[in-house]
């Protein structure tokens, strides 16, 4: 098993490869240059490992939620590689990969900040531009067989930060919100943005588990643009 | 042309079409196209957000479909092109992420291609290689443009272009002020086919010392807003508006300012083969007169049938196929979309 993990959700340009327990990335913050650094960086990252496309056995992409533009780069991408190599492709929700992070203390790529606590909830608050954020909620605790596991409690959603409940806000939280929201989000843990090897290696525990991951994207809003009949209903 | 020329995919997804072509050398196999112009069609107009989301859920299965028709597999492909600018910028983005996919999951070289230059160079798959010079007169909703073409590979050149409105969105503005449903164009076609040339619409750029500054350029605004005073002065006096004679009108102005100019472009710069191109060249009536002047002038006129007008996958890879025949070095991975790429950069 060799999966390779796409996001382009975040700031960052996320690639990753994970066999299930090793895992690589590679990242390039620049929240214009999706379209221009992706391939590249994905090209490097698979020589840099010496790995051939042909090698690869699925591909993961993240979801979003996150600027559009950007992340229907990652995912077209992804999509594309997938047909192209004859291998299955999945998605995972970006927000929970960086809940993941948050937990893990090998893949810290962001920050110093709190460490996460091993029970309790994390936030996770991402840039949405226009005042808002991307943001779900998780709650920490141990799952049956004894493994820490991450619980989403909320579907993601997207609304202005001072909107959000003050108890909510309060929690441990994950992403570029506290940096933009300083105020807001007085408790950044960990990471900024998605870790591309994460995501692999969050893929690869997923198909073991059978678990469905539809490659759908979260945009969760519709688009800017009245109809010819709302129009006329708004003069 | 044999079995070993190049076979190239071409993907366009500058506007609201996605579009995957696949040519061998000169000769088309496959043109595919999945349209979001029915959902934009209740927002009076392209919603670039509304393309994007379209493209980026088309994209495989126009590449699949391509694939099918013209039964090759993506691994026989030797290049992959596709249009990285000008258009609209989120839309762009998916067709060039996913092209870049393609040549890096394929180990095959990657063509960042103009969308102008492809409308032109679409012609070499439907009535054999381009006549060099040519001149192009490309009209789309986008773009109203004279190019002089001496190798559509790598020299293009611009005599002219709209200072406004391109052709087509006049058709589409004219179009709604007869309460016609978007795109206005093919309807004013339609109606105009009914009415008479009663009416005298201006014709910009056309006179005086136009013809000296803006020897080769376009303007249609004045027309369209003379066009919708007309109408609304009729309304407001109680009469009925005689739509046909009205889209006629319209239709006859446009399509003399653009086949004059086109015509006396070939005369001034010695070229004697006219091509046509872009969404509004499926005009009936711009086809006749073109035909009837270039005729006159002695110049051979060339138009792709309709569906190679409009945008399209198939222009690209007539492009891409192109670029691999005359030896032009592949683009760089890292190549961006750029929503305002000059129409004389052929190649990014
Ligand atoms: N028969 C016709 N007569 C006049 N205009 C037409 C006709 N058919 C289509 N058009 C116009 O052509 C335009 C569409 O052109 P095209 O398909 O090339 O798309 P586009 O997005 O405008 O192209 P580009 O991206 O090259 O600018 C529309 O404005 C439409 O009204």
């Amino acid at each position: 098993m060799l999966i390779l993990g796409i996001d382009t959700a975040t700031s960052a340009i996320a690639v990753g490869l994970s066999d299930g327990e090793r895992t690589a990335s590679a990242l390039r913050i620049d929240p214009k240059g999706h379209a221009e650094h992706l391939a590249p960086l994905v090209g490097d990252l698979l020589a840099g490992e010496g790995v051939s496309p042909g090698e690869l056995t699925a591909i993961v992409v993240g979801t979003g939620p996150g600027p559009f533009t950007g992340l229907r780069v990652g995912m077209v991408t992804g999509l594309t590689m997938g047909h192209a190599l004859g291998v299955p492709v999945h998605g995972i929700c970006s927000l929970d990969v960086l809940a993941h992070q948050a937990l893990c203390d090998e893949c810290e790529s962001g920050r110093p900040g709190h460490r996460l606590r091993t029970h309790g909830d994390v936030l996770v608050a991402t840039d949405a531009r226009r005042k808002e954020v991307y943001w779900a909620r998780y709650r920490v605790g141990a799952a049956p067989d004894g493994r820490q596991a991450l619980l989403p409690l909320t579907q993601p959603a997207v609304d202005r930060p001072a909107e959000l409940p003050a108890d909510l806000r309060e929690l441990p939280t994950a992403g570029r919100g506290p940096v933009l929201y300083p105020d807001l989000f007085p408790h950044p843990v960990g990471p900024l943005d998605v870790d591309g090897g994460v995501l692999a290696r969050l893929g690869a525990l997923g198909l073991r588990d059978g678990r469905d991951m539809p490659v759908e994207p979260l945009y969760l809003r519709r688009p800017d643009a009245l109809t010819t009949a709302e129009r006329g209903a708004g003069r | 042309m044999s079995s070993d020329a190049p076979l190239v995919l071409g993907i366009e997804t500058s506007c609201d079409e996605t579009g995957v072509g696949i040519v061998r050398g000169e000769t088309l196999l496959a043109d595919e196209i999945a349209s979001s112009v029915d959902e934009h069609a209740r927002f009076g107009g392209v919603v670039p957000e509304v393309a994007s989301r379209a493209h980026l859920e088309a994209m495989v299965p126009t590449i699949e479909r391509a694939c099918r028709t013209a039964g090759v597999g993506l691994r026989d492909l030797d290049a992959v092109a596709v249009t990285s600018g000008p258009g609209l910028a989120g839309a762009l983005m998916v067709g060039v992420a996913s092209a870049k996919a393609l040549a890096l999951s394929l180990g095959v070289p990657l063509y960042g291609v103009n969308h102008l230059a492809s409308h032109v160079a679409v012609d070499i798959v439907e009535h054999g290689p381009l006549p060099e010079p040519t001149l192009a007169l490309l009209v789309s909703g986008g773009h109203s443009s004279l190019l002089l073409v001496p190798d559509v590979t790598h020299d293009v050149r611009s005599l002219g272009s709209t200072i406004d409105d391109a052709a087509g969105e006049a058709f589409d503005k004219v179009a709604r002020v007869l309460g016609m449903p978007f795109p206005g164009g093919p309807h004013i076609d339609r109606a105009a086919r009914s009415g008479e040339v009663a009416l005298d619409f201006p014709r910009g750029l056309t006179t005086g010392r136009d013809m000296q500054r803006y020897r080769f350029d376009f303007s249609f605004s004045g027309l369209k807003t003379a066009v919708s005073r007309w109408v609304a002065a009729r309304e407001a006096s109680g009469e009925p508006v005689p739509v046909a004679d009205v889209a006629a009108s319209f239709q006859e102005a446009v399509v003399d300012v653009l086949t004059r100019k086109a015509v006396l472009a070939c005369r001034e710069h010695g070229v004697g083969h006219l091509q046509i191109g872009g969404g509004v060249a499926a005009n009936s009536r711009l086809r006749a007169m073109a035909a009837e002047r270039c005729a006159a002038a002695g110049v051979e006129l060339r138009v792709p049938r309709p569906g190679l007008c409009t945008d399209n996958g198939a222009m690209v890879a007539a492009l891409g196929a192109q670029m691999v025949l005359r030896g032009r070095t592949a683009s760089d991975l890292s190549l961006p979309a750029d929503s305002s790429l000059p129409v004389t950069v052929v190649q990014s």
